[in-house]
């Protein structure tokens, strides 16, 4: 049965869809190999749509899948998903489709290598986010970045090889740590399944190690402060699909890895870490809103907004309660639609300018008064307005923070005047007051491939931020699971 | 059927190739230029023939021949095999590069078969002699091979400093068995091994003795130099460069399989008993090899000097495996050669590719702009340099991690992490010729001549890297029956 394998589905139709771009298509046929791109992307969303409506809210794993894949050394192709990885894996799916439109018309050379190249990534992501075998989640997290690291390269701005080549080797020696960590638990338990890991009995001093381990991967990968220099330089040269997807999905791979990995595997470890977590946090939510404050490139100041969001995905997570888990995994989804949207928004200036400084423009709200109306709305989601996704997230981390401590409380909320500063400060500089210069009284309205494109991000932050139920109740049962999970120690008995 | 009957049978392939490299030398007399494919041909039949013959005569017992000078087992088989293949696979590589300058002649086709017989007959010397004859055979051809374009000054240095260091290596190593001799009188390894066990349960500080642990240093010293690990690299990077592409190719491939059997052999098989004292020793050169090997091809602008250094450092993963004493251990170094071939033929074929007449593509710079000239050749560069750098899902990966895992059961935790962030440092290099070929503007124009064969044969090559990094467990489940019928079987 096909139902069976829809996680397979899922990662296997996109890769598939892309190889297929990269051997049907040709700069020749543009148009075509576009098209292509797009049905691919379209059929790799249509995928992943039975594993919300087929979910079970009562359970955790859900959808498992296995098979042997390498015995010698117990590896097995082995996927499933529970109530955190299903709404990252359709905030996947569903960025594809949006990277694909978005590069419509700005990529005109090496199209079907460019598109392919989303299409692959799209599938390995997912593959990330499923996968529940340690080696087969590893491969799928470096090859990702094969394809990312040739996007940013061969498509990117100026500073492109630096940023590029910065981007890959951060994530190469954390991810090796990582690797040394799995190969240890794999000599600890003879198997490389993560729910053997869960079980197995670990002393204070591995845990701590492991967990360090785990920290080198997915503490560059979120970013947290003070091993997210890569994230700026990555975005200002990635083209505007490459930051998109960069912003949505492969920051949340690292959240999303803290709850499958490091978090369950060293419980004892984390609770034990949870101060130095915390403050990294709050030096993320506070010191880089600040730096974001003072940013005179418009991606820079998103990519420095979304190591400050993600910050809150963090706190949240180790604060160790529901309400905290639920709003980091929240606050996940919902900068997933937030930072393509404010991405999208710069690519659609970018496209017409040229520029990415603030003090290129100015007024531009005279001659694109609808696009200002989108952008006005995302950056007061980037803020945290109630009514939009933006709110939801921040709202419950703070709620829980204020139960664990009313000082992290205070700082993390502190943020959101600092956040509406940096957000509607821009919004200010950018498109009100007088026309800056003849370029921006020349810029052209919106199309309606970007209105349609914007319009649709819209629905989603102001229906996530009117019902965040959609995402809650996928994750309630998974986080209750967690959270008891957590509070079992695994210290080995004493005397043993 | 009687022992000399026996013999033959179970050296039939080497007694073929030998036989045929012979007739290769008498042929090419009497064959005029435009004639010489013939040898060629009759070249890559021996290859077949000598593959069909180890693929017909493998099983899964250890038999001797020649009194126990010589031995087939498992290890051998596959070894032997993987040999043939990848002669084949190289000689389908080098022939249009041969042909263009003038190289194209009976010499190369008969020389390189008879050091092929010689990585043969090291794979399958089960005597301290016969490993010294099938490394001397190896080598002397190798060191023909480097000088065979005489009037190219670079090739004749490279050709002079590679036998002045390989023939003081051979006396080392010569030294060092004949001390090993002189303690246990013996010279065939399984007996050394069994006399060593005794003496050392009569008395178990023997393995202390000053001229038995001197012994195991000649010997470990003058492997390390037939491998290529520091401190014994220098010759390394300047033969690497100094020959011409298509006889490095033959020195950066499969003579690895040689010198792994012959770590087996002599280290495994022959002086178990001392494994504390080899196993510290390749601990040292592992580590150090694999951390300057990656430094310094940071540094590198020529790309065969550069992929000399990267031989370096995975010979040090090598190494890292074997030192991990376990059959495991010794699995994960089988595949990792078997990797490092299948990686250094298609690193090197590609220069090979790249190269025209009277244009050598062996800067960085010439593979600028690789992408828009030829984007599947560009495709196929990039997968070996993936490969290299031990991304998945590549072979390289698994190579990098079947050593890893060995090396941390081993109880070696901190070594395995040094040699994670190295990797992660060589990855550097790897990545920047990436970036020449897909991220810069190409310099040079020219269109890429190379036939058909050699196209098919390197991209299914890569594709193998691609497959096996994908379907690992076939070649790791070989190499791991190699290992244990070989080691524990017989």
């Amino acid at each position: 049965m096909l139902t069976d394998h829809i996680l397979s589905l899922s990662i296997w139709v996109p890769i598939l869809a892309g190889v297929l771009v990269l051997i049907l298509g040709d700069d020749s046929r543009a148009c075509f190999t576009r098209w292509v791109a797009l049905l691919g992307s379209l059929a790799g969303f249509a995928v992943t749509l039975p594993l919300y409506l087929l979910f079970d809210l009562n359970s955790g794993i859900q959808f498992l899948e296995i098979a042997n894949w390498i015995p010698a050394f117990n590896i097995n192709y082995m996927l499933g998903a529970d109530g955190f990885s299903v709404p990252l894996i359709l905030l996947t799916s569903f960025t594809t489709v949006i990277a694909v439109v978005a590069s419509w018309e700005s990529i005109t050379d090496n199209i079907a290598q460019y598109m392919a190249a989303f299409l692959i990534m799209s599938g390995l992501m997912i593959g990330v986010f499923s996968a529940l075998d340690a080696i087969l989640y590893y491969v799928f997290w470096e090859a990702m970045l094969i394809p990312m690291f040739l996007v940013i390269g061969v498509w990117g701005g100026p500073n492109r090889v630096y940023a590029t080549i910065k981007f890959f080797l951060y994530t190469l020696i954390g991810s090796l740590l990582m690797l040394v960590a799995f190969i240890y638990l794999y000599h600890k338990t003879g198997s490389f399944h993560i729910i053997d890991y869960y079980k197995v009995p670990l002393s204070m001093e591995e845990q701590i190690y492991i967990f360090a381990a785990f920290f080198m991967a997915f503490a560059v990968k979120i970013p947290m402060w003070p091993v997210h220099t890569w994230l700026p330089d990555a975005h200002v040269e990635a083209p505007t699909a490459g930051s998109v997807v960069l912003a949505a999905v492969m920051l949340k791979l690292g959240g999303y890895s803290f709850l499958r990995f490091a978090m369950p595997i060293a419980p004892d470890a984390s609770h034990y870490l949870t101060g130095f977590m915390i403050t990294l946090s709050l030096i993320a939510i506070l010191y880089i809103a600040f730096v974001a404050l003072v940013q005179k490139d418009m991606k820079k100041l998103i990519a420095y907004s979304s190591i400050s969001h993600m910050g809150f995905v963090t706190l949240g997570f180790f604060l160790f309660s529901q309400l905290g888990l639920e709003g980091g995994v929240v606050q996940m989804i919902s900068h997933g639609f937030i930072s393509a949207a404010m991405f999208l928004c710069v690519g659609v200036l970018y496209d017409r300018m040229h520029s990415r400084q603030i003090a290129d423009y100015g007024g531009v709200a005279n001659t694109m008064p609808i696009f200002t109306g989108f952008v006005v709305l995302f950056a007061m989601a980037n803020s945290g307005l109630p009514g939009t996704s933006g709110f939801v997230g921040e709202f419950m981390v703070i709620l829980a923070s204020v139960k664990h401590n009313f000082w992290v409380a205070f700082v993390a909320a502190s943020t959101l005047i600092i956040g509406a500063s940096y957000s509607l400060w821009m919004v200010k500089r950018v498109f009100y007051g007088e026309v800056a210069n003849d370029k921006v009284s020349a810029l052209k309205a919106l199309n309606k491939r970007e209105f349609t494109l914007l319009s649709v991000l819209a629905l989603f932050t102001l229906g996530i931020g009117v019902y965040p139920d959609v995402i809650t109740e996928l994750t309630q049962a998974t986080s209750t699971q967690f959270l008891n999970h957590m509070a079992v120690s695994k210290l080995p008995a004493v005397g043993m | 059927m009687d022992t000399i009957n026996t013999d033959l049978f179970i050296s039939l392939p080497e007694i073929t190739l030998l036989c045929m490299a012979m007739l290769i030398l008498i042929v090419d007399l009497f064959l005029n230029k435009q004639n010489r494919l013939i040898i060629y041909g009759l070249a890559q039949v021996t290859l077949f023939v000598g593959a069909y013959l180890v693929w017909g005569t493998h099983n899964a017992t250890v038999e001797y021949a020649y009194s126990g000078l010589f031995v087939d087992d498992p290890l051998s088989d596959v070894l032997k095999l993987a040999t043939l293949i990848g002669a084949s696979v190289m000689l389908v590589y080098t022939r249009h590069y041969m042909m263009l300058r003038n190289m194209f002649s009976g010499e190369y086709y008969s020389l390189l078969l008879f050091a092929v017989v010689g990585i043969m007959v090291m794979i399958s010397g089960k005597n301290m002699l016969t490993i010294y004859m099938g490394l001397e055979l190896l080598s002397l051809c190798t060191y023909a091979l480097v000088a065979l374009d005489r009037d190219n000054a670079h090739a004749t240095e490279a050709a002079m400093k590679y036998f002045v260091l390989g023939a003081l290596a051979s006396g080392m190593l010569l030294y060092g068995m004949s001390m090993i001799y002189g303690v246990t009188g013996n010279l065939d390894l399984g007996r050394i091994s069994n006399g060593l066990n005794q003496m050392q349960m009569q008395r178990p500080d023997f393995v202390k003795d000053p001229v038995l642990v001197l012994g195991l240093v000649f010997i470990v010293a003058g492997l390390a130099f037939k491998l290529g690990a520091i401190p014994f690299h220098m010759w390394v990077p300047d033969v690497y460069q100094g020959s011409p592409t298509a006889i490095t190719i033959m020195i950066g491939s499969i003579p690895k399989f040689a010198g792994f059997a012959m770590a087996i052999r002599l280290l495994v098989q022959g002086l178990d008993t001392m494994f504390a004292d080899w196993q510290q020793m390749l601990l040292i050169m592992a580590v150090l090899s694999i951390a300057i090997g990656n430094i310094t091809a940071i540094a590198q602008t020529n790309l065969k000097r550069m992929l000399a250094y990267s031989t370096i450092s995975h010979i040090g993963f090598l190494l890292l495996g074997l030192m991990s004493a376990s059959l495991n251990g010794f699995t994960s170094s089988m595949f990792y050669v078997c990797a490092y071939v299948l990686m250094s033929l298609t690193g090197f074929g590609m220069i090979l590719l790249l190269s025209r007449k009277g244009h050598e593509a062996e800067q960085l710079s010439d593979l600028a702009g690789l992408n828009k000239r030829s984007p599947w050749t560009a495709f196929l560069m990039l997968i070996t340099m993936f490969s290299m750098a031990g991304v998945p899902p590549t072979i390289g990966f698994y190579a990098k991690f079947a050593v890893l895992q060995a090396a941390l059961q081993a109880g070696f935790v901190w070594v395995v992490v040094f040699a994670v962030v190295m990797a992660a440092i060589g990855a550097f290099y790897y990545l920047r010729v990436i970036k020449i070929m897909y991220f810069d503007q190409p310099e040079d124009e020219a269109p890429i001549d190379a036939p058909l064969d050699m196209r098919l044969v390197l991209s299914a090559n890569v594709m193998a890297l691609l497959l096996i990094g994908l379907m690992p467990q076939g070649l790791m489940a070989l190499c791991a029956k190699a290992i244990f019928f070989t080691l524990k079987g017989g």
